[in-house]
């Protein structure tokens, strides 16, 4: 077990977690409601690990995500309401529409690439190792990739590079198969001949760190060593961090299955059931961390508040998404080259 | 007037570049490929070890850490090896590299250029005898170029290091060991400009790459018998030069189009099209195409010359294109 983090960092912690699950909540209601066309995928239930991790990186850091990116993009700190307007394609979003949902980005941010291919991200997260390295300055790249990445034949070629060079990457794969959904059944999950995502990264001399994926304080603890080493020059590291996947992330477009998060399940008001009961009692990051601190002196009033901060900007980023124009036909033409 | 080869003036390009901008490397340093000029590079290893990294057996890996790297901040420079290699690497280069800038609004360039070596090199066989660029043209996004002298090697390659998009350089093998005159200070030369390489006044040959070479040995014979074609070299190849194309066919009023790539939707076919439907009033008979016949490119060498364009088969296009007219109306 890790140690409990510092009480003060566990609320920031939720703060944000909290904020990236409402946002999530907003985009499911939002495409349900037809307000963007496209498919989507949602972070609901990986909240820990992108909100700890990317804590602990630095403003000179690189990143590279996936189509599941939102919670990626918010952690670093990108604007709710841009990234909300990217993702009903509208000129304020953080890309001006172009890219969308699946390929939400925040440059200034220090992330280099989106991709919403399957294996796309931890390809380019060892070029950005290659650059952080030529450039002297002590930065790293951090890199997400879903379990699913590693079927593809590329995450190989980027695991070998990256250990031939000691570049300084570090590979966060999110593995939110782990449990089981009947193959054939809803969105895919892992179809890999190895049970041992880790085992694929040391059979190329990579430092490797399974984690609680759900479990903050874990996150926190083992991705602080992680990158450390990664800072430190001894090559790069794969932190498996490991998930319970929200079951309304099963079916091939998200469903809201668990309904909008009910913070009473946290404070004891209210007992989780249903069908969903032990992903709500045991796998739901949010509320896992939402229940510790809530047991604490005041803890449930101020969880409230904090929730209330929450309801309040996701509310004002709808606003503002929705109120934003849509771009320009003329501008489809234009940044085709820098 | 110096003379130099491709091959040599194409070390200067990474030597120059590599001198002057710290932020260039190269993955891979194998660019010459198995011929006589790979020593060539042996200067490029030795001055430069530290920015000089040899990948794995691993196209789509390699091409991705120049594009990643270039979306960080710094200039690699990849070679792909053989051309048919570049394939292992697509979706890196049209799916990733070409979008970047498109996808985010203008907010991550992609500085990165790769090399490969394209082209019918002789025993190839059908998987190492390709020419990619033409399939690389349907990806916007990529700037591509495909030099035929030293002096445009040089030029072409100075400006894909400055240049803020991704770019494919496309060099035949066969354009190696030959030599051209260059200037005594080669400089960079910007992209989108086709080079006229031999001015003539009845036919105009459009080409690109090693076949501009085999177009400017089809001209010369044809001078001997009095026809004076003009050899258009593209140069780059996206964007398209298409001004002085049209310009060149408003001159003869007659077009050749010479390519190694596949006849269908090739660069010869963009050509044939960018006339057709910008210069028909200036055409006095069809167009004519001189491309690979569209089947691989088999091993033996009469099969091999069988499916390759040469001077002999842009001669008779030419003579051919001299003898027809469209009705007159």
């Amino acid at each position: 077990m890790s140690e409990p983090l510092h009480e003060e960092l566990a609320w920031k912690h939720l703060e944000q977690m909290l904020l990236i699950r409402r946002f999530e909540e907003a985009v499911l209601r939002l495409s349900n409601g037809k307000q963007f066309i496209g498919h989507y995928h949602l972070y609901i239930g990986q909240e820990a690990t992108g909100v700890a991790l990317i804590s602990l990186l630095e403003p000179r850091d690189r990143l590279a995500t996936t189509h599941r990116n939102h919670g990626h993009v918010l952690a670093r700190g990108a604007d709710p309401s841009r990234a909300l307007a990217e993702i009903l394609g509208r000129t304020s979003g953080l890309c001006g529409g172009r890219g969308g949902t699946i390929h939400l980005s925040d440059p200034d941010l220090g992330f280099i690439s989106t991709s919403g291919i399957v294996g796309g991200a931890i390809s380019l997260g060892v070029g950005a190792g290659y650059a952080c390295r030529q450039r002297g300055e002590g930065a790293i790249s951090a890199v997400f990739f879903g379990d699913g990445a590693l079927e593809e034949g590329i995450s190989f070629e980027a695991l070998n590079i990256a250990s031939l060079g000691r570049l300084p990457v570090l590979f966060v794969c999110e593995n939110n198969s782990s449990g089981s959904w009947a193959p054939g059944q809803g969105y895919p999950t892992l179809v890999h001949a190895s049970s041992d995502l880790c085992s694929i990264a040391k059979s190329v001399n990579i430092a490797t760190m399974p984690v609680d994926g759900a479990d903050v304080s874990a996150v926190h603890s083992v991705a602080t060593e992680a990158i450390a080493l990664c800072r430190a020059g001894k090559g790069p590291v794969f932190l498996e961090a490991v998930t319970k996947r929200w079951p309304g992330s099963n079916p091939l477009w998200p469903e809201p299955v668990t309904g909008a998060t009910d913070l009473r399940m946290a404070t004891g008001e209210m007992t989780p059931s249903g069908e969903h009961a032990d992903w709500l009692s045991n796998h739901d990051p949010v509320l896992r961390l939402a229940r510790t601190l809530a047991a604490s002196d005041g803890g449930a009033a101020r969880l409230a508040a904090v929730d209330a901060a929450a309801h309040r900007c996701i509310e004002d980023a709808v606003k503002f998404a929705l109120a934003s124009p849509l771009p320009a036909t003329e501008t489809a033409f234009e940044r085709v080259f820098a | 007037m110096p003379v130099q080869s491709y091959a040599q003036a194409l070390v200067d390009a990474l030597y120059d570049s590599l001198t002057e901008d710290p932020r260039v490397s190269l993955i891979g340093s194998y660019v010459l490929g198995l011929g006589p000029q790979r020593h060539l590079m042996d200067r490029v290893r030795n001055d430069f070890p530290d920015r000089i990294v040899d990948p794995p057996t691993a196209e789509a890996g390699a091409a991705a850490t120049g594009i990643g790297a270039a979306m960080a901040g710094v200039r690699p420079f990849v070679d792909l090896g053989t051309g048919s290699f570049s394939y292992l690497a697509w979706s890196q280069i049209v799916n990733e590299a070409a979008v970047s800038y498109y996808m985010s609004d203008g907010r991550i360039p992609v500085p990165v250029t790769f090399h490969l070596l394209h082209g019918v090199r002789g025993a190839g066989a059908p998987q190492h005898s390709h020419s990619p660029q033409s399939m690389l043209c349907n990806a916007p996004g990529l700037e591509i170029v495909a030099p035929a002298s030293a002096a445009d090697v040089y030029g072409l390659v100075r400006t894909a290091f400055q240049s803020n998009n991704p770019t494919v350089v496309v060099s035949h093998a066969k354009l190696l060991g030959i030599e051209s005159d260059v200037p005594t200070a080669k400089q960079p030369i910007p992209f989108g400009y086709a080079d006229i390489k031999r001015s003539g006044r009845d036919v105009t040959i459009v080409a690109n790459s090693f076949m501009t070479q085999v177009s400017l040995a089809a001209a010369a014979t044809l001078a001997d018998e009095g026809i004076e074609a003009e050899v258009v070299d593209l140069r780059t190849l996206a964007p398209l030069d298409e001004a002085t194309i049209l310009a060149s066919v408003g001159r003869t009023g007659r077009l050749v189009v010479v390519d190694e790539c596949p006849l269908r939707c090739g660069i010869a076919s963009e050509v044939a099209a960018v006339v057709a439907e910008h210069g028909f009033g200036l055409l006095k008979a069809p167009v004519a195409r001189v491309t690979r016949a569209q089947v691989p490119v088999p091993y033996s060498p009469p099969l091999e010359a069988a499916v390759t364009p040469d001077a002999a088969k842009i001669i008779t296009a030419v003579k051919r294109t001299l003898s027809r007219a469209f009705p007159q109306t």
